[in-house]
């Protein structure tokens, strides 16, 4: 019943333009205790300003939920629930089924209210993908999933995840006599989610704000489970100067690393092409994690990058409909 | 016409049994995940729910430990939720068992018990409770059809009780209790109305009343939280008696913490939690007919332990053979036959006490081995320095 035409781009919402900027109160209040320059509180409070107050929010554990919540302090204003690392995805599941009942019976007005998890990397890519792959493939109407994505266990210390990509140093794939860090490439997350044949998939950066908001409203407007990956600059865990995240975010676009893209019933959309890339260098160089890296590293990666790249725009090309 | 709306005893397997008493108490998210003995419980819930019999949500989860985070996301949404696992499944979903109570979520859960791999076994003994014991939810054990499909309705009027506000895992044994059918009358829907109303309750996920649950507990707080949530569970036997009381009051069948056959005058008592009872009644039936003094007392509720009940029911018995189905490799007795001795220890005529060990992986347990146990216990407790458990049957 939800395979064919949904039609997903179609659904009316609106954007978020530099005019239109929500003007309301923040979901995500300040003081909470993230690290100076943290891309990943940065890219969670635009994300919810986009939802204004109508919503509800479910932490997996991780730097997000210990850096807002120590008891008795909350930096969240709207409902939040937050139960382990790995089930972020299905205890937003079963929040998602508990307002479904009740406003069928008539006990929460009739309308749908978002229903947001949020996962970094390891809690997405690692120990909740079964979590998640079993959320999307239910199909829970209001399921939002937020990946913030700093490419490794943060909040244990630096430790590699499955996001952690080729060549960057964390502790537990440190670079060494024998290692060049990180010796996998890493995995394709939102190809994973767009496996799943969900109505919605994006990519997003904090240096894009616009372009993350109005993605988060769109998730909200389309029935059905969204995915929305972010890319989230850790300056703690990246070994780069706090000041620098944004700017980060923005070369990590500009050189392709880290594209901007959706993926609406199942039809891969580029938002930002980028037909002359920086050199990948030019990301890599201000991040500690690589400053191990040779010539020959950065032009390996370099050559993964831009072949990544075109690849995706291929799918964008061909398959120039939707999928279902 | 629903098998509900008979007045008169029916016949059906009491998993299904139990599955119309969750329709009639009107649950109403449903996240579960296949495993062997409970299934047939959730199996016939999704049917009711397919059928449009329960208007309820039916997540159909793709493992248990995301079974348990959903039904903690659903209660928390403020709707009456209901799941059932065993053995395996309730391992996989401890982390998430451990974390419901102490956020204070009125799920209910059946555990139909079944022995813990490995070697991998379907079959019943209580290995699984007894590894999530100290898991903080109330506990209890039913012993036949009519009691699970009633306790299946009373557990959600403890644990929703707005003085308890604690999950419930109604133990059933799997396949010895699960799989039978047994003559059930089922509670009138009418009355089930007066008994048990809609959940509603101020401690939810609210738009316009935001909570944080689930904060993180430094070491400042985490005491507190744990002591408070121990609280809550200790308090909540008040509510668990309430919710026998008022249904006694209401469908006539009463039933108390702890449950005694002739035990008043008896010189030895047999403990035991669960089905197993109904073998030992008749057991000690035979051997109260052969002139035999012994008597049955059955814990109903695990959790919170029932101290002053459980000792005034063993009082004046000279010795107590206490049956586990479960053993702590490593430790002289099994989990059941611990508490009774530390709750004994201090009394100044405390009871001979030995364990025995029955029934593991879905052994069977014939009457025989109560009268083995009742003969044991009397040689075993007098020797004095017995502190190891029997198990019984067992192939050397």
């Amino acid at each position: 019943m939800n395979i064919q035409h949904l039609n997903s781009a179609a659904v009316p919402f609106e954007k978020v333009t530099a005019k239109t900027f929500p003007k309301g109160p923040e979901s995500l209040a300040s003081g909470h205790r993230a690290c100076q320059g943290c891309g990943e509180v940065l890219a969670l409070r635009l994300l919810l300003k986009a939802l204004g107050r109508d919503f509800m929010a479910v932490s997996a554990t991780g730097c997000m939920e210990v850096c807002t919540t120590p008891y008795p302090q909350s930096a969240w204003e709207m409902p939040w629930l937050h139960v382990a690392f790995e089930n972020a995805a299905a205890v937003a599941a079963g929040v998602d089924a508990g307002n479904i009942i009740r406003r069928r019976k008539g006990k929460l007005p009739d309308r749908r209210i978002p229903v947001v998890a949020i996962g970094g990397d390891g809690a997405t890519f690692d120990i909740g993908i079964q979590a998640l792959s079993g959320a999307m493939e239910r199909y829970h109407e209001n399921f939002i999933y937020i990946c913030l994505d700093n490419e490794a266990y943060m909040n244990t210390g630096i430790q590699r995840s499955s996001a952690t990509p080729f060549g960057a140093s964390t502790t537990t794939s440190p670079a060494g006599k024998f290692s060049k860090g990180q010796n996998t490439w890493k995995k394709n997350m939102p190809a994973i989610a767009a496996a799943h044949n969900i109505p919605y998939v994006a990519t997003a950066s904090p240096a894009f704000h616009l372009d993350l908001m109005t993605k988060m409203r769109r998730a909200a407007a389309i029935p059905g489970p969204a995915y929305i990956h972010v890319y989230s600059p850790c300056p703690t865990g990246w070994r780069m100067k706090p000041e620098l995240s944004v700017d980060s975010s923005r070369l990590a676009v500009k050189s392709r690393v880290f594209p901007l893209y959706e993926i609406i019933d199942g039809q891969y959309i580029i938002n930002k092409k980028v037909d002359k890339p920086i050199p990948v260098a030019d990301y890599l160089k201000p991040q500690g994690r690589f400053k191990h890296l040779t010539e020959e590293d950065i032009a390996q990666i370099s050559e993964r990058v831009n072949h990544e790249y075109e690849h995706l725009v291929k799918l964008s090309e061909v398959f120039d409909g939707p999928l279902f | 016409m629903s098998v509900t709306d008979s007045t008169k005893p029916v016949g059906i397997e009491v998993s299904l049994a139990m599955a119309e008493a969750v329709k009639l108490a009107k649950a109403e998210v449903i996240a579960a995940y296949p495993i062997t003995p409970q299934t047939h419980i959730v199996e016939h819930l999704s049917d009711l729910v397919a059928n449009g019999e329960l208007d309820a949500e039916y997540v159909p989860v793709e493992s248990e430990q995301s079974a348990m985070s959903a039904c903690i996301g659903s209660s928390a949404a403020g709707a009456r939720t209901y799941t059932a696992t065993s053995s395996q499944g309730l391992m996989l979903m401890a982390e998430m068992v451990f974390i419901a109570p102490m956020l204070r979520l009125p799920i209910v859960m059946a555990v139909a018990n079944r022995a813990v791999s490995g070697p991998i076994n379907i079959w019943n003994d209580h290995s699984d409770i007894m590894i999530i014991r100290d898991c903080g939810w109330i506990q209890i054990f039913a012993e036949n059809g009519q009691e699970a499909t009633d306790m299946s309705i009373i557990s959600f009027k403890i644990a929703e009780d707005p003085r308890v506000m604690m999950p419930l895992i109604l133990n059933i044994d799997g396949f010895t209790l699960s799989h039978f059918i047994e003559p059930i009358v089922f509670p009138e829907e009418d009355k089930i109305k007066q008994y048990l109303p809609p959940y509603e309750t101020s401690h939810k996920l609210d738009i316009t009343k935001p909570m944080s649950l689930g904060a993180l507990g430094p070491p400042e707080v985490y005491s507190e939280a744990r002591k408070a949530m121990d609280d809550a569970l200790l308090a909540s036997k008040a509510g668990v008696i309430r919710g026998f009381e008022e249904f006694a009051e209401i469908f006539g069948r009463k039933y108390n913490l702890v449950e005694s056959y002739r035990a008043e005058d008896a010189e030895t008592i047999i403990v035991a939690m669960g089905s197993i009872s109904e073998t030992a009644m008749v057991a000690v039936d035979e051997m109260r007919a052969a002139g035999e003094k012994v008597g049955l007392v059955r814990i109903r509720l695990w959790r919170p332990f029932p101290v002053e009940e459980f000792l005034a029911a063993v009082e004046g018995a000279k010795y107590l053979a206490v049956v586990d189905r479960h053993f702590t490799p490593g430790f002289p007795e099994g989990p059941v036959a611990t508490e009774v001795r530390a709750l004994m220890y201090n009394n100044d005529n405390r009871p001979k006490i030995a364990n025995f060990v029955l029934g593991l992986g879905g052994r069977d347990v014939p009457r025989n081995h109560f009268k083995h146990i009742v003969e044991q216990v009397k040689e075993l407790g007098t020797a004095g320095s017995q502190s190891r458990y029997e198990m019984v049957g067992v192939q050397q």
